[in-house]
């Protein structure tokens, strides 16, 4: 959108003109009062925020969020960029609490909830309750709360469409009713997510207490000796020497593979994506199983850490290949194009301008496939046999693992053993989710993301 | 060239000049060179890991098929000690633990990836997409403690219900009294149903993910005409979301499906093992190719291990057959959402 303001004539110079140009970030150095990019707005005369014509202010740029303070009429239409969609865009119309209505001209109040939808949600809730709570007591009984809290959703639904249904047409029924299901499955979801992490640390935390759980191994602990004896740190050292090994050869190979499929090309890369694309259907156990076979059986390689290490990067090259060639797809060609274009050569496009791109989506991706192979316990249960005592070599030697160790903390059925197996259970959620932080860390950093 | 650039000179004598094109193909400076030849060694000895991988799966079967024939996928029983071996009851055992699975997880997933997308407040949605991305990443022998720790205590209640009203029907049928006074609890644990409650939640995020990009990509023309037009929020949902997003729900569905057939961990510490086809998945005990491979590999002989390696191998075929379905499906519904 391009509005030109003319200037007025000087003998008028003293009337007042109101005339502000309100433009979006990123153009203020931009020509006064021809905006590009952004959006201008004229005002006329009368409306709130006409200021007296200044020659050398004659253009008044303010951010997207300042807009509404001028325009109570205009409200900030979120853009497809910025994840808003139409529905969102009602709600704001629609919301009384929308920072848009600042102003003397206020818009009419919509609120979306209005007081019959408060009313019956309210009332739905409390009357299922209360026939649920009557009908698993009294009539139909029956033991645990997991039914119970199934059963009330079930009746809340019935009755919150029953009672919308009196005063509303059906679609207002029907919309009410998929909002209540999808809010509750949203619910659920999120649910579990917490209850498997909160779950997890509160089982872990008898044994996290104890300062020797982190810095001991468990060799001579006997399976009765109590939480001040015996860690894990030997799980801990064997995940990350096993996991660091394995990326060290899966992320160059992963991702150069991907360059290749998507910046040399030809019709084998075809060939080796398809491949690619293939493997990553191999379940991990069935990776396990191909080390164990090959390695351990065929070749005679006793169960180490290497083998571990082995199993993890055939189950980790693929996927980090897939999710190398996803970001690198989605790159704007025109990029790559402008560079060739310049006269770069491929490598130097790869370098500066690809790569750079591309680097924190990779980053991403590459994060999420090393906490998918860290946690993963199949490969390492048939491959690196596990230790009791601290072993730093991969060559040599059993070698255990987080995962390995909850796993057979927990088949051991020993209730001190579970717990620590809750420990180190926790201590491998720590460590996915460090690693989950850093993704959303790199994801914030925009630059060089687009 | 030196015509157009010089027609005065070259008319007077034009069989004097004789004209070499100059070559358009330029030479490649010697660092693309070496970046050619290293990307493409990358790819190749990738190609050769993983074909590898397939080819050896594929050799190591041929034997076990040789010797048990079609008998291999009809036996249900696993006595290599009687050299009786089948893969039939560990088949039905995983495809009843992902049925199980897909019945929880899609529903939930759709709705998960529904709320995103269409009710969640812009402000949280960023937030809640990054927790679908962290569901993702939870090891799975963490939703295996979560199943059998947390879950299975109350799912045996949930299941004893199931039985005692719906019994009747057979997929939910136990083998056992429900009415008995103290009901024998120990009937309902260790099941496929358990199991596969654990399995869905791993595989859940992965079909949420897929589903809430296709419906984020849903027209905006088209949404705000169906509320411009009067339709409520479902009905929006209803008439524009789902029916663009439908090659995104089918193909994130199958794309967990994959996942869950393959799920092993989970699977392992929840269920008890038992090599009898049926479909009961309320009932105690099952198999699947998984936790097949997981409980026998370390006493099997190289015969039983290739045996092993062929219900692998049928495992990894059946999850590839649906992963390339799914990719199919979902790269035609993106065709789709780049020709609107």
């Amino acid at each position: 959108m391009t509005t030109t303001i003319e200037a007025p004539d000087g003998d008028s110079g003293d009337a007042p003109v109101s005339a502000a140009a309100v433009t979006a970030p990123g153009s203020p150095e931009d020509y006064p009062g021809t905006v590009t990019g952004g959006y201008a707005v004229v005002l006329s005369p009368g409306l709130p925020g006409s200021a007296p014509y200044d020659s050398a202010q004659n253009v008044t740029t303010m951010s997207p969020e300042g807009l509404g303070d001028v325009l109570p009429h205009v409200p900030h239409v979120p853009t497809a960029a910025e994840g808003g969609y139409a529905s969102d865009f009602v709600r704001s119309v629609r919301n009384p609490n929308a920072p848009e209505h600042v102003g003397p001209d206020l818009p009419r109040a919509l609120s979306s909830r209005t007081q019959d939808e408060t009313l019956s949600f309210c009332g739905s809730l409390a009357g299922s309750f209360a026939v649920v709570w009557l009908i698993s007591t009294q009539i139909m009984p029956f033991t645990g709360r997991v039914g119970f809290v199934l059963l009330w959703f079930v009746a809340f639904v019935a009755m919150y469409a029953g009672v919308t249904a009196m005063a509303n047409p059906r679609t207002v029924v029907v919309d009410r009713v998929a909002g209540a299901v999808v809010r509750a499955g949203a619910i659920m979801v999120f649910g579990a997510l917490l209850s498997a992490i909160v779950f997890t640390f509160l089982r872990g935390a008898e044994a996290l207490v104890h300062i020797n759980f982190f810095t001991e191994d468990m060799a001579g602990v006997r399976p009765t000796s109590s939480l001040d004896h015996g860690g894990i740190l030997h799980a801990v050292v064997g995940s990350l020497i096993e996991i660091g090994i394995a990326v060290l050869f899966a992320l160059p190979l992963g991702v150069g593979t991907a360059v290749y499929m998507n910046e040399v090309g030809g019709p084998f890369s075809r060939v080796v994506r398809t491949v690619v694309e293939a493997m990553t259907a191999l379940p991990s156990i069935v990776a396990g199983l191909f080390i164990y076979t090959v390695l351990i059986v065929t070749l005679g390689i006793s169960r180490t850490g290497i083998a571990a290490t082995a199993a993890i990067f055939v189950m980790m090259l693929p996927i980090i290949a897939r999710a190398s060639d996803v970001v690198l797809r989605v790159m704007p060609a025109g990029l790559r194009e402008a560079s060739l274009a310049l006269g770069a050569s491929k490598w130097q496009t790869v370098r500066m301008v690809v790569l750079p791109t591309v680097r924190s989506g990779l980053a991403t991706a590459l994060i999420l496939g090393i906490a998918r192979g860290v946690g993963e316990t199949s490969p390492v249960l048939l491959t690196s046999g596990a230790s009791t005592f601290m072993n730093t070599d991969p060559f040599n030697e059993p070698m255990n693992s987080l995962p390995l160790f909850v796993f057979s903390a927990v088949r051991s059925g020993e209730p001190l053993f579970i717990a620590r197996g809750f420990g180190a259970a926790s201590v491998l959620l720590m460590l996915v989710l460090l690693l989950f932080v850093i993704t959303r860390f790199l994801a914030r950093q925009k630059v060089g993301s687009r | 060239m030196t015509m157009l650039l010089e027609p005065a000179e070259a008319a007077p004598a034009p069989e004097t000049v004789i004209e070499v094109p100059r070559s358009i193909d330029p030479a490649l400076p010697i660092s693309d060179k070496v970046f050619f030849v290293v990307a493409k060694g990358i790819g190749i000895s990738v190609l050769v890991i993983m074909g590898a991988i397939g080819v050896f799966l594929g050799l190591q079967s041929i034997p076990t098929f040789r010797r048990y024939g079609f008998s291999f996928f009809t036996e249900s029983s696993w006595q290599p000690e009687n050299d009786v071996l089948g893969i039939a009851a560990v088949l039905v055992g995983t495809f009843t633990v992902a049925l199980v699975a897909m019945l929880i997880a899609f529903p939930l997933a759709l709705s998960a990836a529904l709320y995103i997308s269409e009710y969640a407040a812009p402000k949280v949605k960023s937030f809640l997409i990054s927790m679908v991305d962290l569901m993702a990443a939870i090891p799975s022998i963490v939703w295996g403690l979560w199943g059998f720790f947390l879950l299975q205590p109350k799912a045996i209640h949930v299941a004893h219900w199931l039985h005692t009203h719906l019994g009747w029907i057979p997929f939910f049928h136990v083998d056992t009294d429900p009415n008995a006074a103290p009901w024998a609890q120990s009937r309902y644990a260790a099941s496929a149903f358990i199991a596969g409650i654990a399995v869905s939640m791993m595989v859940l995020p992965m079909a949420a993910a897929v589903m809430r990009q296709v419906f984020s990509q849903a027209p905006i023309g088209e949404r705000e005409a169906a509320l411009a037009l009067g339709s409520t929020r479902w009905g929006m949902i209803r008439t524009v979301v789902l029916p663009f997003g439908r090659g995104g729900i089918i193909g994130g569905t199958m794309l967990s499906l994959g996942r869950a057939l393959g799920e092993t961990i989970a699977v392992v510490l929840i269920i008890s093992p038992a090599f009898d086809i049926k479909f009961r998945p309320l009932e105690i005990g099952t198999s699947t190719v998984s936790a097949l491979i997981a409980g026998r590999f370390g006493e099997a002989t190289s015969a039983q291990l290739s045996a092993l390696l062929t219900a692998g191998f049928v495992l990894f075929v059946i999850t590839l057959i649906i992963n390339t379905l799914a990719a199919t499906i979902v790269a035609r519904s993106r065709s789709g959402a780049n020709a609107d």
